[in-house]
Order: C-alpha cells, then sequence, then structure tokens
C-alpha cells in the first residue's frame, strides 16, 4: 500500500516520467520516509510507556538488590528503556553507588544506555533490515555487560571520587503515581520531542540512500576499509571515540560509508564508538571517575567495540 | 513563594530555567527563581534534571521539557 502511495505521487502527481533514476530515486525517497517515520512514531510511543514505568529512582532500587551477573546483563537491559543524556549521567552514577549498585553494574547501563535506543533501532531496522538490527543489539548488549563485568572484576572503587561516597539521601524518593492516562500523555509528548530532535538526521540519511547511490561508485571504500583491510576496525573505532553524536546524528553518516564499500563490521563498530564514548561524556564522568578509572573505562569499551567490529566482518 | 530550577547547567536546563523566568514575569507575581547546580542539592529532588521545584515539592523531572503554559499551570496552582 504504501509503496503504492509513493509511486502515485512520484509520478502522478510530480508527472515524473517512468524508470528514469531521477524518479526512481525520489520514488525511493518518499517510500522509505513515510515508512520510518511511521516506524519510529510507533516505537517511540511503545518504548516510552515503558519507559514511564521504569524512572531512574526505579532502576536504581532494582539494580541495588542484585548480584554482579544477573544485575550485569539487567543493567544492559534497562539502559536500553531508561531515557538517558549525558548531564544526566551525574546524578545517575551518585545515586547508584549510594544505593549500593556496584561498579561492575553501573557501567552496563552507562554503556548502553546510549549506544542501544529505540532509535538506533528503528533506524537500523528501516535501512538495513530486521538482521543487522538485531546483530547491533545483540552486541551493543554484550558490550555492555562484557565492559561492566570487568570493571567490576578489577575493583576500581578507590579511583572513584570520595565526595560521592559522602552522598546520603536515605535513598527513597517519592516516585510520582501515574495513572494510564498519564503515560499516554507522557508517550506522546516524548514522542514528539524525540522527532522533533531527529527528523532532519532521518532525512539526510534516507537523501543519502536515494540520492548518492548512483554517483559515487559503490566500491569507492572498498580498497581502504573493505573487509580486506585488518586495519579498517581499529582505525574507524579510534576516530568514533573522540566523536560525539548521538544515534540518530550518526546513522546517514554510517549509511554513506556503507554505501560506498565499508563492510558492515567497520561500520557499526564505528556507530558504536561514536555513541558510547566521546569527549563531552568524558569530561562529565571526570567529575565522578578519578582519571586511572576514566582511562581503564576508554579502553574495555575501545578494545570490545574493535573485537565486536571484526566479529561483525566474520559473520555479516 | 520559592522557585527552583535544578540543573548542572546543561542545555536543557537552561531552556527550563528561561521557560520558568518567562512564567513568573507573565503571571505577574513576585516569585524568585533560582538555579540549583550542586549536585547534591539537585540530588535531594530528584535523579532526572531539569528539574522543576515549587515551595520545596517536585513538580517536573526530566525530558520532555514542559511547556510554559504547563509551568505557569503549576505555578497557579502553587499560589492557590
Amino acid at each position: 500500500m504504501l509503496k503504492n502511495f509513493s509511486k502515485y505521487i512520484t509520478y502522478n502527481l510530480l508527472g515524473l516520467e517512468d524508470g528514469t533514476y531521477f524518479a526512481n530515486a525520489i520514488d525511493f525517497f518518499i517510500y522509505d520516509t513515510i515508512k520510518i517515520f511511521l516506524l519510529l512514531s510507533i516505537i517511540i510511543f511503545v518504548i516510552s510507556i515503558i519507559r514511564s514505568h521504569f524512572p531512574p529512582e526505579k532502576t536504581k532500587r532494582i539494580l541495588s538488590h542484585k548480584k554482579e551477573f544477573i544485575g550485569n546483563i539487567l543493567a544492559a537491559l534497562l539502559g536500553i528503556v531508561t531515557p538517558f543524556c549525558s548531564c544526566s549521567a551525574l546524578p545517575l552514577f551518585i545515586g547508584f553507588v549510594e544505593a549500593g549498585v556496584p561498579l561492575g553494574v553501573t557501567f552496563p547501563f552507562l554503556i548502553s544506555s546510549p549506544m542501544v535506543n529505540e532509535v538506533a533501532v528503528v533506524l537500523l531496522f528501516g535501512l538495513f533490515g530486521w538482521k543487522v538490527t538485531v546483530v547491533y543489539i545483540g552486541a551493543g548488549l554484550l558490550v555492555a555487560i562484557i565492559g561492566g563485568f570487568v570493571i567490576g572484576k578489577l575493583k576500581l572503587g578507590k579511583w572513584v571520587e570520595e565526595y560521592v561516597y559522602a552522598f546520603h539521601n536515605g535513598g527513597q524518593y517519592e516516585i510520582a503515581k501515574q495513572s494510564f492516562k498519564d503515560r499516554l500523555q507522557y508517550a506522546r509528548d516524548n514522542t514528539k520531542d524525540i522527532l522533533k530532535r531527529v527528523w532532519l538526521y532521518i532525512l539526510i540519511a534516507i537523501g543519502i540512500g536515494g540520492f548518492i547511490h548512483g554517483y559515487v561508485p559503490e566500491d569507492f571504500l572498498t580498497h581502504y576499509a573493505g573487509k580486506g583491510n585488518i586495519f579498517a576496525v581499529p582505525v574507524a573505532v579510534l576516530l568514533g571515540v573522540p566523536l560525539y553524536s548521538n544515534a540518530a546524528g550518526v546513522i546517514p553518516v554510517v549509511y554513506a560509508l556503507m554505501e560506498k564499500g565499508v563492510s558492515m563490521g567497520t561500520v557499526l563498530a564505528f556507530m558504536m564508538a561514536v555513541t558510547a564514548l566521546s569527549l563531552p561524556e568524558m569530561i562529565i564522568l571526570r567529575k565522578v571517575l578519578k582519571i586511572p578509572l576514566l582511562c581503564v573505562f576508554v579502553g574495555i569499551m575501545t578494545a570490545t567495540i574493535i573485537a565486536v567490529g571484526y566479529l561483525f566482518n566474520a559473520i555479516l | 513563594m520559592e522557585i527552583k530550577v535544578l540543573g548542572p547547567g546543561c542545555y536543557n536546563c537552561q531552556i527550563l530555567e528561561e521557560i520558568t523566568v518567562k512564567a513568573v514575569k507573565e503571571l505577574g507575581i513576585g516569585a524568585k527563581v533560582e538555579k540549583v547546580t550542586d549536585m547534591f542539592e539537585i540530588m535531594k529532588y530528584t535523579m532526572s534534571t531539569p528539574g522543576l521545584v515549587i515551595n520545596g515539592k517536585l513538580k517536573h523531572a526530566g525530558r520532555p521539557l514542559p511547556t510554559l503554559e504547563k509551568v505557569k499551570e503549576l505555578i497557579k496552582r502553587e499560589t492557590v
């Protein structure tokens, strides 16, 4: 139905000539735009409703009584549905420490929250299909769990700034009671809020898919960053670490790189490095973590993401 | 009336402060809007920034930000 609709606009309303390259690109652009925005609206709405059940105060309570192994996995999963922006990382971190959440359980949360979220999932699904999406989610969770596990095992509590331990709130926040109607309202506002922030990036990504497609040779970058080059993954990850963008912002770049012959694993590893690690985030985390712990965090993450990149390249 | 905007200084916190100051001005009440940036002070109320506290009670926390109308309504409710 959607296909017919976009064909109708392209050929009947716009009156473009059938079968030309330009008409195909327009047709593709309209179809993908509608499809992805529909998907985004529905999925963000659904996730927002789930999210309204897990405010950080509640997440903290859930994680405070968990053993490391189960806690790791649970924290990575909760990271997906809990709202996160780099400025809320601090209160989250301090709150978790106060509630007695081990470091090994706090980190999976901090890692998966920006890296795996509904926007990333919908865009990957809409542009690359379900297989890539499933692999990305799985790998994102894996990176978060492994990163947290290693940090937990290293017992680095001494490298958390002392003042963090001085915070005592009794650990109890009042969690406002919400009716189902409140949750629907929140979901609607949140969907609008997110769409407003990401729509331009998404149009750019889809535009790249439709228009650059035919103009730059497809194997343009294959020689430099295809599967054959074993340095492609580490170089892509090292480039991505200092860069800062949310999942929506990095997707157009990811799409363009992939179209031009950079292999999937390399591109996804790049995307993880950009979303999970960034200079601004490090500056914020520096307020609660001493430099050695910060370096360990970045080091472990970089190594794990590189490993995952190779794994992707091998299986995709 | 005592109004506090809680936020460590990120973009969203600044926007909420602007909205709140504007709401107070448009309502024409003599409330003082205080910006709270100290993390421990913020965390007495919430873990989600930015936050809006009116007369010691948390009225809003986190994203999406409330609209100007919503903030006005929250303030009006407290003035009665």
